[in-house]
């Protein structure tokens, strides 16, 4: 009994990963909850792009499932678990029952490696970005097997369309990320790391958003991955596989239901881990913005600095380690605002106390995140959530504003517009890593 | 990270990769043969990660599984599959199967009862934390010559399907 404390508690105030530290019941622990928070964060994600896209059409939205259809993912998810599960006659019946769970599989693993913070990943491997890339190509392989399987004409188009964009758009995306990791070699070994909290640190240790690194080389080359990111999840404006005024829902036409869910599940999740990969290579992962400017040194009888001793202590952290907690109290506000504006009807007497539930809810998070102990060790998490929050918005307001471009102008953009841009980055960025020390420190 | 339960992972995944290989020249199916082939290529990559060599492990998953194989399911599938399930295969070589397998048999038994001698007596020490790097200074440093050969056959193969492929450059 004493020695399974012990082995538990061996892991805390180490400053690895638990997979690092190799302590099991840690990684277990963190699993749980990067998958859980992973799930959250795919039911709200269905509900905001519902709502935003719907506030950029001057509409509505849901409205009716809970107070300002809150309620409404839920509401969709128990519709699709009670319905009927059809295969289709001709289906290669064990490929197509397998598709699903290959895409959702290839989605979740590859948060294994994602770093929400120095220590909050559940492994740090020495292969991190290589094993993000190459796990997630491994969806293409579950959508080409479900349009295959359904045996029908519009899922196999769909799946040789996506199939095709995404091995073509894989390659640019390649570059771009050979592009970030060759700046991660700029020290005095001059040895590089895949490793996603590896890079991480690079950033910190040059003081600089690999984004801002060589200007303009950084940027080009997070612009190009953030273009191939977008083809490389099938989402709008590269929508082709699922192109509904083509080819009804592409390569899930034949699927319904709970199978149905899993690649719904799998996209969202396909979604926030390529973002995360955009968040750690070019924008700091966890790291706040200005993470070299700290202020003057101050100091808060039982407040502030934080216990521990290597922390920084200047006045702009303790601004920007207040954040989470302000957040999550604008949030409280916004729930309470609502329940104001309520209508007064007798009927919308539960929804409007449910709304106001909800906000006391948020509002108690966000006096919890301002204690000290839990603010310290929030605050890498709440900037990475943040960070990826942003572009998952980006996602919607593409779906909403660009149209859907034609397959030939995919593909000419992949090939020969992306893949030259790539390539000269990737040249001219080991070039400028070369040169820089010989005309700047003779 | 030190390994866990390291002979049950490996009896594990060089079952799926016998059994995944039995199936890609058992199956019919063209389609079902090369997914086969993708699981034994993914259990392979798993072996690689048990012996230490991630970055082999992250390559086979990225070129094999993601790259190749997918181009080969795209093909695949535009072959119409009905026909050839139905169509007897004239091309078995059963003479030339057998001596190669029994060839590479003897070859296996002798590596088994003469292995003591072959292999060195410890185990190499692990360099997980810094695999990719050492892979990177040996490709360009000690091999540099045989690894720009490489790039050069692969440039020459693109070029040639390019122009086999186009009818008018």
């Amino acid at each position: 009994m004493g020695q399974i404390v012990a082995y538990i508690e061996s892991y805390l105030g180490s400053d690895k990963t638990p997979g690092a530290a190799g302590n099991m019941f840690w990684v277990l622990v963190y699993i749980m909850l990067v998958f859980g928070g992973l799930s959250v964060a795919v039911i709200a994600m269905n509900w905001l792009e519902r709502k935003i896209l719907a506030h950029m059409q001057v509409r509505l939205g849901p409205m009716r499932v809970g107070p300002h259809g809150l309620l409404q993912p839920i509401a969709d998810a128990i519709k699709l678990l009670l319905k009927e599960d059809i295969m289709p006659a001709e289906a290669d019946g064990l490929i197509f029952w397998v598709a699903p769970f290959v895409v959702v599989l290839a989605a979740f693993t590859v948060f294994v490696v994602v770093p929400f913070g120095p220590t909050h990943a559940i492994t740090d491997m020495n292969i991190g970005i290589l094993f993000m890339l190459g796990v997630s190509s491994l969806s293409v392989l579950g959508i080409v097997m479900a349009g295959w399987a359904s045996n029908s004409h519009y899922p196999l188009i769909g799946a040789l369309r996506s199939s095709a964009q995404m091995v073509s758009y894989e390659v640019a995306m390649g570059l771009a990320v050979v592009s970030a990791v060759l700046m991660t070699s700029l020290n005095e070994t001059g040895t590089g790391t895949l490793s996603m909290i590896g890079i991480v640190q690079a950033q910190m240790a040059q003081q600089e958003w690999f984004i801002f690194k060589f200007f303009p080389l950084g940027l080009i080359a997070f612009f190009i991955f953030a273009v191939a990111m977008v083809a490389e999840t099938n989402r709008a404006p590269f929508d082709l596989a699922e192109a509904e005024s083509e080819l009804t829902a592409g390569f899930h036409t034949e699927y319904s239901g709970f199978r149905w869910s899993l690649f719904f599940l799998a996209e969202y999740s396909a979604m926030i881990a390529v973002s995360s990969i955009a968040v750690t290579l070019w924008l700091g992962g966890w790291l706040r913005p200005f993470p070299n400017l700290h202020g003057p040194s101050i100091s808060i009888p039982h407040y502030w600095p934080p216990v521990d001793p290597t922390a920084p202590t200047g006045a702009l952290d303790l601004v920007f380690s207040l954040f989470p907690g302000v957040t999550f109290l604008l949030f409280a506000a916004m729930c309470f605002f609502n329940t104001a504006r309520m209508p007064k009807h007798p009927l919308f007497k539960i929804q409007t106390m449910g709304l106001a539930g909800f906000g006391v809810v948020l509002g108690l998070i966000g006096l919890a995140l301002f204690v000290p102990p839990i603010r310290d060790r929030v605050e890498d998490i709440f900037w990475f959530s943040a960070k990826v929050a942003g572009f998952m918005y980006l996602y919607i307001w593409y779906r909403g504003t660009f149209p859907r471009y034609r397959f030939d102008q995919l593909m000419q953009m992949g090939w020969k517009v992306l893949l030259p841009m790539g390539l000269g980055v990737l040249i001219l960025t080991a070039s400028v890593a070369l040169l820089q020390p010989m005309i700047w420190h003779p | 990270m030190a390994p866990v339960a390291t002979p049950f992972f490996f009896y594990l995944l060089s079952g799926i990769m016998l059994i995944g290989g039995i199936l890609v020249i058992t199956r019919k199916n063209p389609v079902h043969s090369a997914l086969a082939l993708i699981v034994t290529l993914l259990a392979q990559a798993s072996i690689y990660l048990m012996l230490y060599a991630p970055f082999v492990a992250g390559v086979q998953i990225i070129l094999y599984a993601g790259g190749i194989m997918v181009l080969f399911l795209f093909v695949i599938m535009l072959v119409s599959i009905d026909r050839s399930v139905r169509e007897r295969q004239f091309n078995s070589q059963w003479v030339v199967g057998l001596i190669a397998a029994t060839a590479l048999g003897g070859l296996f038994i002798a590596v088994y009862t003469k292995g003591k001698d072959i292999f060195p007596e410890h185990a190499m020490p692990v360099v997980e934390n810094d695999n990719t790097q050492k892979i990177a200074t040996m490709l360009y440093g000690q091999y540099m010559f045989a690894f720009e050969i490489a790039s050069l056959l692969l440039l020459v193969a693109i070029i040639g399907a390019v122009v086999m492929a186009k009818k008018k450059i």
